[in-house]
């Protein structure tokens, strides 16, 4: 265990460096969860009082906790592992006794500690004192949320991580981060709840998808919509995804770097 | 006014040249343009999923909603297409090539639009100005010449006033290289502000983001001046008709920042 | 005078971190006070120190950066008040800051510069076949920019400055990074270029035999000062640099020896070989009196490092 908690705390300390930017994504967090949730106060009231079965201050939930876990998550910022493939720079974190995925996914996992202590509670506290958030009334549904989080960000980060592989066949992994971000965006929750959907849609992104799991689970956890019924598997589903987005990254893995060798790159 | 088009003429050539070197990466390209008109038709659909499940937005039905969140996306994509990539004057700050644009005998905002258009955002704009045309058909506007004006200027206006936010925010870069995303919320959350009608919102966020910064100027109040409804928030009608001043105000602000940015510029960078 | 610039200043405010969370603010001077006046032709070498404030002064020379304090004009014009205009009378090479097209060929670079620059037809075409010739552009006129090896952009990049018939050319470390080859063919194109006589050219380096081939006036620069304005050989004197005489015997040094002029500096290899260093006398002079006195086998004559100057000049003002 030496290694990743080494790892996990470099990759917190580093973002504790990034003091400015903390301050300027807390601050544009918060912008946008003024904006959401008004929009979905406004329709629950036009809805008849609750909007999909979230009540306003679940609803309020929703939208400060998805605007904290948005930079928990950070599905939207790409790893450097593209540009270093790009510039060859990987095979040195290749010839490294410890496999680079890890080295990735345990520094993401200490940027995440960062970003849960600044940027995810600030949009809470705002949301807090501007609205009043939902107070869960199982005392499960803290643990569960935390675990829930955390398998958030590590599908995000396979996800991501098998987005930076792509520069091994790609010139230009550009056009696959932008739909990736568009997916992320639209289909995880963050901009409505996916219960507004038709049902064969939310169904469907639910069963096949791993973008539900990158907000939605949890969200759905933390304001106990359908209560444990509903939390446990969706956090199940989650922790399928974890493993099957990570084994994937394996597999892409080891076929990239065959065709490093191969290519004598 | 020749001088003024032979200048006109050298950007011109810069931004082809930009174009040719971008189509250099086909797949990204292709793959960038599909993302850009996808997000465009999300941000459409999303106004319009959340106005199912309450049957109405703010007290606005479908048509002038639809007017509304397609004015929005006419101005936001309209910029995003001209001047959205100048937040990258952040990197050209930070490595000091802002100086070779300072170099040359141009204006160096020109040509920071000029080096970094984007040609696949055009797919973006082009299917917000067919949602907007067809959303005035759809709409009851009692036409007058007035309206006709206003319908022709309006996108215009939108346009000038979220690229001089898009300048204004990149500027804050020749002081505060960091100011990473604080920009953005203001941009991103202009468009996402606008695409609503603004009784959606409460309190002072409402009356900061809608009359202090302007954002109600780009789509909400004109919308009410084309279907000649009254602001159920109370703002009296002429103001409705002056998101032209609005715009040209912002664009004064934004040009007078960038001046006294260019002049703070450090050069660091090796 | 194509250049003056009068106690030209240029202020920088940095903030530097004192324990964890405090900061303090204070104004360094990069420019403090720089006298500078160049006539129509002329070839400068500006040099001095990394942070001596090389660059500095060549960016508020050239309109890039807004002057703390003093005055300063560059053909006849204030670089920042009338910069686009002061941008087409002058050709600017900043090492690493290009003014190519990163992913059109070089030729496209060149192609939009001339409508940047707005230069007739017929002009631009006679220059580039001029610089083509010169820096042997041909090989490479059709690779993209960021194909291109450093030596290669830099041949690229010095075109690019030259097109619109500058008259005054700014070279910031034209020659750093480079090829030995790359550096020849800059080095020869700039010696042409002075020849000629019509482009006056401000140079910074780092490279001593820029300074020594290139620059017939030299301004050092320290601590954001003008510490020496003048020729290479003027530099020499000031500093008494001296020439040195390695000499090899046939037969050991007779200890008694003495020469007009030079200075005993070392006898090795059991007395066979010995090192005179001159003061000012002429090489020829010592050593025929030293071939009259003892059986020479070999000799070298090494002329005076200009490190070893300048590093002196360093630290007699420091």
């Amino acid at each position: 265990m030496r290694v990743p908690r080494a790892l996990i705390v470099a990759g917190f300390r580093r973002y504790a460096t990034y003091r400015q930017a903390t301050v300027a994504g807390a601050f544009t967090n918060v912008v946008f969860g003024f904006l959401r949730c008004y929009i979905l106060l406004s329709i629950a009231e036009s809805a008849g009082g609750s909007m999909v079965g979230y009540d306003p201050t679940q609803l309020v939930s929703y939208v400060w906790l998805g605007q904290g876990m948005l930079a928990v998550v950070n599905s939207w910022t790409m790893l450097d592992l593209a540009e270093r493939v790009r510039s060859g720079e990987v095979v040195s974190d290749l010839l490294r006794p410890i496999d680079p995925l890890w080295t990735y996914m345990w520094t993401d996992l200490g940027r995440g500690g960062f970003a849960m202590l600044t940027r995810f509670l600030t949009p809470l506290v705002v949301g807090e004192l501007c609205f009043g958030v939902y107070v869960p009334d199982n005392p499960l549904t803290y643990p569960l949320f935390l675990l829930s989080v955390v398998a958030a960000l590590l599908v995000g980060f396979a996800c991501r991580y098998l987005i930076g592989l792509c520069a091994f066949w790609l010139l230009d992994v550009r056009g696959v981060s932008m739909m990736w971000v568009f997916f992320s965006g639209a289909a995880s929750g963050l901009y409505f709840p996916l219960a507004v959907l038709p049902d064969w849609l939310a169904t469907a992104l639910w069963a096949v998808t791993p973008f539900p799991s990158l907000m939605q689970a949890s969200l759905d956890i933390a304001v106990e919509r359908g209560g444990l019924a509903h939390g446990l598997p969706a956090f199940g589903a989650q922790v399928v995804w974890v493993v099957l987005s990570l084994l994937a990254c394996r597999w892409v893995q080891t076929r990239a770097v065959r065709r490093l060798v191969v290519q004598g790159g | 006014m020749a001088e003024f088009a032979a200048k006109v003429g050298i950007i011109a050539h810069m931004v082809r040249a930009q174009v040719r070197g971008q189509l250099q990466y086909r797949v990204s390209f292709v793959m960038e343009l599909i993302g850009s008109m996808m997000t465009n038709a999300l941000d459409v659909a999303t106004v319009f999923v959340l106005f199912s499940v309450g049957g109405g937005l703010g007290g606005f039905g479908g048509p002038n909603v639809l007017l509304m969140a397609s004015l929005s996306a006419v101005a936001f994509s309209g910029s995003d297409l001209v001047v959205s990539n100048v937040d990258r004057l952040r990197e050209y700050v930070r490595t000091g090539m802002f100086d070779s644009l300072l170099l040359r005998p141009l204006s160096s905002l020109a040509q920071l639009m000029a080096i970094t258009f984007a040609l696949r955002r055009v797919g973006r704009f082009a299917q917000a100005a067919v949602l907007y045309v067809i959303a005035l058909f759809v709409a009851d506007i009692d036409w007058t010449v007035g309206r006709v004006l206003l319908a022709v200027v309006a996108p215009f206006t939108g346009v000038v006033f979220f690229s001089s936010l898009f300048v204004a925010g990149a500027t804050v870069a020749f002081w505060w290289v960091e100011s990473g995303e604080v920009a953005n919320a203001f941009t991103y959350g202009g468009r996402d502000f606008t695409s609503y009608p603004i009784t959606m919102y409460g309190g002072w966020f409402r009356d900061l983001f809608a009359l202090g910064l302007g954002f109600g100027f780009v789509a909400y109040y004109p919308v009410l001046a084309l279907v000649g409804l009254p602001d159920p928030l109370g703002v009296p009608v002429w103001l409705h008709w002056c998101s032209p001043l609005v715009a040209f105000l912002a664009a004064g602000l934004a040009a007078l920042f960038w001046r006294v940015g260019v002049r703070h510029y450090r050069s660091t960078g090796s | 005078m194509i250049i003056s610039a009068r106690g030209l200043r240029k202020d920088f405010t940095v903030t530097r971190k004192v324990g964890r969370f405090r900061r303090e603010r204070h104004v360094v001077s990069a420019v403090d006070g720089v006298d500078l006046t160049v006539e129509r032709g002329e070839l400068l070498g500006y040099i001095g120190p990394n942070g001596a404030g090389k660059s500095t002064t060549l960016k508020m020379l050239t309109g890039v950066l807004y002057p703390s304090a003093g005055e300063v004009t560059v053909c006849g014009v204030e670089p920042v008040a009338k910069r686009t205009t002061l941008a087409k009378r002058i050709g600017v090479v900043f090492g690493q800051r290009s003014q190519l097209w990163w992913d059109l060929p070089l030729g496209e670079s060149f192609a939009l510069l001339r409508h940047i620059y707005r230069v007739p037809d017929t002009d631009h075409a006679a220059r580039l076949t001029r610089c083509t010739e010169l820096l042997g552009l041909d090989e490479f006129i059709h690779t993209p920019v960021r194909q291109l090896s450093l030596g290669q952009r830099m041949r690229g990049e010095l075109t690019a400055a030259l097109l619109h018939g500058p008259e005054v050319l700014f070279l910031d470390e034209p020659t750093i990074g480079l090829d030995v080859l790359s550096k020849q063919a800059v080095r020869d194109f700039l010696g042409e270029l002075d020849q000629r006589g019509d482009t006056t050219v401000v140079l910074t380096t780092h490279d001593l035999a820029d300074i020594e081939k290139l620059c017939r006036r030299l301004v050092v620069i320290d601590h954001g000062r003008v510490v020496h304005d003048g020729t290479l050989d003027e530099l020499h004197t000031r500093y008494r640099s001296r020439r040195v005489v390695v000499a090899d015997l046939d037969a050991p040094w007779p200890t008694d020896l003495t020469l007009p002029g030079a200075e005993v500096t070392a006898v090795e290899a059991d007395g066979h070989r010995v090192t005179l260093t001159l003061d000012g006398i002429a090489a020829g002079e010592v050593v025929a009196a030293l071939a009259r006195a003892v059986p020479l086998r070999d000799l070298s004559v090494q002329e005076p490092e200009i490190e070893d100057v300048i590093a002196r000049l360093y630290r007699s003002e420091a």
